[in-house]
C-alpha cells in the first residue's frame, strides 16, 4: 500500500496546543509518526463497503434512558477539590483565560 | 491566547440599518429543574459556596455515568412546540472537546447538527414588534446542553491576575436556541431576547430575572463583510449594549478603510469594551462525536400531543385576549405581555379595579418612565398591584391631585410604603380647609408687601400672589378655593386703607 503523510508536525504542534501541553523535539517527530500510523488503520476500515449501512452511534440498543428530577447529595468541597492543584477561597485557580 | 484592546471607538445607537445582520445564540437555564442536566446535584447554586454543588458526575470522575434529567426533554419539547419548531423523532448528545478550565471533564455534552448528529429541534420562529411593525425571527435549532463553570474575574477580565472557577453551574440544564441571521439592529435583537425571555417564562420553563439565567452570543456582520461572533454578553441588558460597541466599531474599520477581520470578541461588561480572543480553534478543533455514556431520546408523536396540551397561553395569545378582553391598544398590550411579571401586575390590578384603560395608562407611562429610569424590572421594584390601585382611588376620591399622585409612585417604587402612608408622612394631602388656607394666604400677603400694592392696579399681582400660595402648599391647596380666599383678603385690605 502507498504510504500517504496526512499528519506533519505542524499538525502535532496544533493538537499539543488544544491540549494544553507542551512537546519536545523528539516528543513531535514521535507523535507525527505514531498518528499516522494509527491513521493507516482507519484508512484499512475505511475500505469496507459501508453504502446503505446506517452509522452507528450507540451500541447499548437503548433509548431514552432517564432518570428523575430529584436532588441528590452532593460531595464535600474538600473531598472534590482534592486534585485541584491550587485553590483559593474554596474556588480553583486557574491561568486567565481569554 | 494572546489578547489587544481595540482603540475606543465613539458609541451610537443606531435605530435602522439595512446593512447589519445579526444572528443570536441564546443559552436558557432550564430553571424549573431542580437538579442539573446529568447528575442529581441541586441546580440551586446561586448563593451557595463555591463548588459545593459536585459530583462524580458533574466532575467528570472516571467510570462515572451521566443520565439525562427526563423532565429536561419535556421542557424543551415545551419550548420546541412555543417556537414552532419541529421536535426529531430521535436525536443524540454530543461531546464537544476543549481545554478551558469551565468544565472539568474537558468536553461539554451538547447536541449537535453535523457529523450526524441531530438536535432535539429544528426550524421556527419567533415575530416581533419594532416600531409598530411585525416581524418574523427564525430560528435554526435548539438543543439541550451543559452549562459551564462560572468564572470569576478580579475586575476586567483584561486585567485579572488569574482566574477562580466554581463547579457549581457547570452541568446545569441550558437550553441554546439558535436564530438565523434575521436581526438589523440591536433594538430588534433586544426586542426579540425580550420576546423569548416573555415565552420562556409564560412556559414556566426559564426565569429570565435570574442572574445568569439567560445569556447569548451574537454574530454580526455589516456591509457584507465579515462575521464577528462576540461572546460572553452576560444578560440581555447587556446586548444593546455591546452590539451598538460592535456596529460602531465595525463602521470605523469600515470609514478608516481597514478590513474587518473574521474572528470572535469577548464583551468585556466592565470595560464596555469588545476584545479580540484571537483564538487558533477552529470549528474541527473541538472534535465532536457522539458521547457513549448517553442513550438516543426518542420522541413519539403521542409524547409530542401530550405535551401540547399543557402548553399555557402565550405573549401572543396573551396580547390579543388583553385587547379583546380589556379593549387596551395593541401596541400597550404589545408592551405589557413582552414580559411575564408586567402583564400578570395588569391583570391582578384589574380584580382590584376594573377600569383597565385607567390601570393600563398609569402603566404604560409613569411605572414604565421609572422602572426604566432607576435600569429595574417590575419585580424588583417594590410596587405592588395593591399600591398602584389605591393610589389610583386616592386620586379618585379628592385626597390627593393627579399631580401629586406622580410623585408619590416613585416614593412607592422606591420604598414598598403604601400610598396613604406615604401621603400622611409627607403632608400631601389636597388642603381644601378655608381655616388652613386663610392662615396661609395672611402670611403670603404680609411677605409680599410690594405685591400687595400692586394689586389695587395690576390684576397680575394677585395672580402673583396666589401662585405663592400654591408654591407655599407645594400645590395641595385646592386651586379655586385659593383663589377665592386671596382676592376676598385684598378686598378687604383696600377697604381697611
Ligand atoms: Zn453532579
Amino acid at each position: 500500500m502507498k504510504k500517504m503523510v496526512s499528519i506533519s508536525e505542524k499538525e502535532v504542534e496544533h493538537i499539543a496546543w488544544l491540549a494544553k501541553i507542551t512537546l519536545s523535539e523528539e516528543e513531535k517527530k514521535l507523535f507525527t509518526e505514531q498518528f499516522n500510523t494509527i491513521l493507516e488503520y482507519f484508512r484499512i476500515i475505511d475500505e469496507l463497503e459501508t453504502e446503505g449501512t446506517p452509522p452507528t452511534f450507540n451500541v447499548q440498543n437503548l433509548e431514552n434512558v432517564f432518570r428523575e428530577d430529584i436532588v441528590e447529595p452532593s460531595l464535600s468541597r474538600e473531598y472534590s477539590l482534592k486534585n485541584a492543584s491550587k485553590k483559593e477561597k474554596g474556588y480553583v485557580k486557574a491561568s486567565r483565560i481569554i | 491566547m494572546s489578547k489587544k484592546i481595540t482603540s475606543v471607538v465613539v458609541f451610537s445607537k443606531e435605530e435602522f440599518a439595512e446593512d447589519v445582520v445579526i444572528g443570536l445564540e441564546v443559552h436558557c437555564q432550564l430553571t424549573n429543574l431542580r437538579t442539573k442536566l446529568f447528575c442529581g446535584c441541586s441546580s440551586e447554586y446561586r448563593g451557595e459556596q463555591p463548588n459545593t454543588h459536585l459530583c462524580p458526575i458533574c466532575l467528570g470522575m472516571p467510570g462515572s455515568l451521566p443520565v439525562a434529567n427526563r423532565k429536561s426533554v419535556d421542557d424543551a419539547m415545551m419550548v420546541a412546540l412555543a417556537l414552532k419548531s419541529e421536535i426529531a423523532e430521535r436525536s443524540l448528545f454530543f461531546r464537544k472537546n476543549y481545554y478551558y478550565p469551565d468544565m472539568p471533564k474537558n468536553f461539554q455534552i451538547t447536541q449537535y447538527d453535523q457529523a450526524g448528529g441531530i438536535p432535539i429541534a429544528s426550524g421556527g420562529e419567533v415575530s416581533i414588534q419594532v416600531n409598530h411593525e411585525n416581524k418574523q425571527i427564525r430560528i435554526r435549532r435548539i438543543q439541550l446542553e451543559e452549562d459551564p463553570a462560572k468564572l470569576v474575574h478580579l475586575g476586567s477580565i483584561d486585567t485579572s491576575p488569574y482566574t477562580l472557577v466554581d463547579y457549581n453551574r457547570a452541568g446545569i440544564a441550558l437550553l441554546e436556541i439558535i436564530t438565523e441571521p434575521d436581526l438589523k439592529s440591536s433594538k430588534e435583537a433586544r426586542v426579540f431576547l425580550q420576546k423569548l425571555r416573555s415565552i420562556l417564562e409564560h412556559l414556566g420553563v426559564s426565569d429570565g430575572k435570574l442572574e445568569g439565567a439567560m445569556r447569548c452570543d451574537a454574530n454580526i456582520s455589516i456591509k457584507k463583510g465579515n462575521r464577528v461572533e462576540i461572546k460572553n454578553i452576560s444578560s440581555f441588558k447587556e446586548v444593546e449594549k455591546a452590539l451598538n460597541f460592535e456596529i460602531a466599531r465595525q463602521r470605523a474599520m469600515n470609514s478608516r478603510g481597514l478590513k474587518v477581520e473574521m474572528e470572535t470578541r469577548h464583551w468585556d461588561d466592565v470595560k464596555r469594551v469588545t476584545i479580540s480572543l484571537r483564538t487558533k480553534e477552529a470549528e474541527h478543533d473541538y472534535r465532536y462525536f457522539p458521547e457513549p455514556d448517553l442513550v438516543p431520546v426518542e420522541i413519539s408523536k403521542e409524547k409530542i400531543a401530550k405535551i401540547s396540551q399543557i402548553i399555557p397561553e402565550l405573549p401572543d395569545a396573551r396580547l390579543d385576549r388583553f385587547v379583546k378582553l380589556y379593549k387596551i391598544p395593541s401596541y400597550d398590550a404589545g408592551v405589557l405581555t413582552s414580559d411575564k411579571a408586567m402583564a400578570d401586575f395588569f391583570e391582578e390590578c384589574i380584580k382590584l379595579y376594573p377600569d383597565a384603560k385607567t390601570i393600563s395608562n398609569w402603566m404604560m407611562t409613569d411605572l414604565l418612565r421609572w422602572l426604566h429610569e432607576k435600569d429595574i424590572e417590575i419585580k424588583e421594584a417594590k410596587v405592588t398591584p395593591q399600591h398602584l390601585v389605591e393610589m389610583i382611588k386616592l386620586i379618585d376620591d379628592g385626597t390627593i391631585s393627579g399631580k401629586i399622585a406622580k410623585s408619590v409612585l416613585p416614593e412607592i417604587l422606591n420604598t414598598g410604603k403604601t400610598p396613604s402612608e406615604i401621603v400622611t408622612e409627607k403632608g400631601l394631602l389636597r388642603i381644601a380647609s378655608r381655616k388652613d388656607i386663610e392662615l396661609l394666604a395672611d402670611r403670603v400677603l404680609i411677605e409680599n408687601p410690594k405685591a400687595v400694592q400692586d394689586a389695587a392696579v395690576d390684576e397680575k399681582a394677585i395672580h402673583y400672589l396666589i401662585g405663592q400660595l400654591m408654591k407655599l402648599t407645594k400645590g395641595k391647596a385646592d386651586p379655586q378655593l385659593a383663589n377665592q380666599i386671596i382676592k376676598e383678603k385684598l378686598k378687604k385690605q383696600s377697604k381697611s386703607n
